[in-house]
């Protein structure tokens, strides 16, 4: 499974050449991150080229990248030693180091002729409105997935025809899927007899954290880039 | 002379055959379809992130309840992936038990899409048919895991528990009298095997009731040949997979391709289509009924002579056994992090698709080395397949419209998510 995907990282990097900004073989799958002016012509290639021939797209997911490696577990007065949870090791050294910008959208691809899969990964550059190019010209699968993203990550694709929101209701303010749009929304919905309609009010529940997150490096599990896993 | 104008229909969220909340808005020339334009997340519940803010083993539940017929494949992708990201396998028995029960589950979404699709177009047989076979497999559901439907019985490590020695049995009540419920008991005598073998044996009857109510019947054929024609360059461009995409001729299953689990190990056919319409379709998903029976069969026999463990040694992952925790310290602490905490894993991203009933159903699973997942993305197949809506019914009649929402094989639990 690795030397298959050693193969079609070495093949993806020799045919796109400059495309690809890094090349990632990680778990016996493939990532390629792709610079977002390069994008279209990149799937294009990685459609058509021979070797690669990737006719299916397989799912495009939006990401938000702001609160990568940040855990919730906040002691800054627990001793160092005694009780190992409370301290918090590596909170300040994970965020913000990974990931260079805050948005990206995933492209997981898929070929049925030469039965392999790889990964695409394009920032987008601007934080504040982030947008990128379609590639509903290359797969019209892309059309929904486009449309799901930008509704919940406002993430904008340029080229797209149909820019609508998806899944959330009809006037609905804000993307939910982005780290600071909290869990429990901003509008609730009830019906008020009343009014003899359905009314919005802003929410009366608090988000509540049960479990806190917590990174722990644990050294039984392979660290990220090795690839032995 | 008149102004001619397309007529706009509203189609559902209410509707019984937009099988959900489906709300179609269709552009109608007289009774010819101009443009088809769904619109979904009426069921939307933000599966995706609420995963976020719980602990991994907390979101297999959530799993269930995507697509709410196939449950248990919905949960095998998802611990799949979280297996991937930590490097730990399970226990073959539990692959076994896994496949068994992934091949159960496409045996009852099939029945389910037999049913709601013969409903739609006017075979109300076919429903009853389905569900009473449907209410056998359910028992089996609820005996290994407890519950009928949303079983979380498939855990990162293997499953929840092994499978029971003995069935629970009917009680007569002044309703069934002695007689009857001795005959409701028949099957029930043995073990949740036994059970499952007194089904396999009479499944391929029952399939072959169905063809004879359905294959050659004029109405059925009128109905769904030539409807809804994909071909296969077109189902790529969609992003098909499954059902959908076998029916137009690639001979394409994850099981057979990239294998998981055992299906390495069984005997069996992948059935594909010719045409690309909503009979081919419909073929195809019958005789994958059939094949789910044969390798439930395989699996029964090697879980019959294998017994063994169906949860990894790992306690940082699985909980030590009740008894163990009495005595051991150890397990004591085990257990203690494993419910308050959960366990913490490798930075990482992977994406683990599996053969689900419907199609490619795949997680993208992002973690920073904490107990949380970073991002979920769950790849459900109806998804991909409803966004071709327009183009599969483009020209059809509205009644044409029933016979694809039927093919495509919808379920709002996990195209909304």
């Amino acid at each position: 499974m690795t030397d298959s995907a050693n193969r079609l990282a070495e093949l993806a990097r020799e045919l796109l050449g400059d495309k690809v900004s890094e090349c990632i073989v990680d778990r016996g799958e493939v990532t390629l991150v792709i610079p977002r002016d390069r994008l279209v012509d990149a799937c294009v290639q990685l459609r058509d080229a021979g070797g690669l021939g990737f006719e299916e797209l397989i799912d495009l997911c939006g990401i938000d990248y702001a609160e990568y490696g940040v855990d919730e577990w906040n002691t800054d007065a627990a001793p160092d030693t005694g009780f190992s949870r409370g301290v918090s090791r590596d909170a300040a050294s994970h965020a913000g180091t990974a990931h260079p910008h805050r948005f990206a959208a995933v492209y997981q691809l898929l070929s049925v002729s030469n039965n392999q899969r790889l990964r695409v990964r394009c920032y987008a550059e601007d934080d504040e409105l982030p947008v990128l190019d379609s590639v509903i010209g290359v797969w019209r699968s892309a059309d929904w997935f486009e449309r799901e993203a930008f509704d919940m990550f406002g993430i904008i694709f340029e080229g797209h025809p149909d820019l609508r929101r998806i899944l959330t209701d009809y006037g609905f303010i804000g993307h939910p899927f982005r780290k600071d749009f909290p869990l429990s929304g901003h509008l609730e919905m009830r019906y008020d007899a009343s009014k003899g309609r359905t009314v919005y009010e802003p929410v009366t529940i608090e988000p509540r954290v049960t479990q806190p997150r917590i990174i722990r490096e644990d050294n039984r599990y392979p660290t990220p880039g090795s690839d032995d896993a | 002379m008149p102004e001619i104008r397309n007529y706009t229909l509203n189609f559902g969220p209410q509707h019984p055959a937009a099988h959900g909340v489906l709300r179609l808005v269709l552009e109608m020339d007289g009774e010819v379809i101009q443009r088809a334009d769904p619109h979904i997340g009426l069921l939307h519940r933000g599966t995706e992130k609420l995963a976020e803010t719980k602990p991994f083993n907390h979101s297999i539940g959530y799993m269930d309840r995507l697509d709410y017929v196939s449950m248990m494949c919905n949960e095998h992708a998802y611990v799949m992936a979280i297996e991937k990201l930590l490097g730990i396998a399970p226990p073959l028995r539990a692959e076994y038990i896994r496949t068994m029960y992934a091949e159960i589950t496409r045996i009852l979404n099939h029945l389910m899409w037999i049913g709601a699709h013969g409903l739609d177009l006017g075979a109300m047989t076919m429903f009853i048919y389905a569900f009473r076979e449907r209410e056998y497999l359910m028992d089996a559901y609820e005996a290994a895991s407890g519950a009928r439907m949303h079983a979380t019985y498939f855990r990162p490590g293997g499953v929840y528990r092994d499978l029971p020695e003995r069935m629970p049995q009917y009680q007569s009540s002044k309703w069934h009298n002695e007689r009857e419920t001795a005959e409701r008991n028949e099957d029930r005598q043995g073990s949740l095997l036994d059970f499952l073998e007194a089904f396999t044996d009479r499944f391929p009857t029952n399939v072959d009731e169905y063809e004879t109510l359905l294959t050659d019947n004029r109405i059925w054929k009128q109905r769904t040949v030539g409807i809804g024609v994909v071909t296969q360059e077109q189902a790529m461009q969609l992003g098909f997979t499954g059902p959908m995409l076998r029916g137009s001729g690639v001979a394409w299953d994850l099981r057979k391709k990239q294998p998981y689990s055992v299906y390495d190990r069984l005997d069996f056919d992948i059935p594909v289509g010719v045409t690309g319409d909503c009979y081919d379709r419909y073929l195809v998903r019958v005789e994958e009924m059939r094949q789910s029976n044969r390798i439930i069969r395989q699996c029964i026999e090697w879980l019959r002579a294998n017994p063994g463990p169906v949860m990894a040694d790992d306690h940082k992952v699985s909980p030590p056994p009740r008894l163990e925790m009495k005595e051991s310290m150890e397990a004591l602490i085990h257990h203690f992090k494993l419910f308050t905490e959960g366990y913490t894993v490798p930075a990482g991203e992977v994406y683990q698709a599996i053969e689900h009933p419907k199609g490619e159903f795949g997680i993208y699973l992002v973690s920073d080395g904490a107990n949380k997942p970073y991002r979920v993305k769950i790849r459900a197949p109806g998804f991909a397949h409803l966004a071709s809506m327009d183009e599969m019914v483009r020209g059809h009649m509205l009644a044409d419209v029933v016979a694809v929402i039927g093919t495509q094989d919808i379920v709002f639990g996990e195209i909304d998510r």
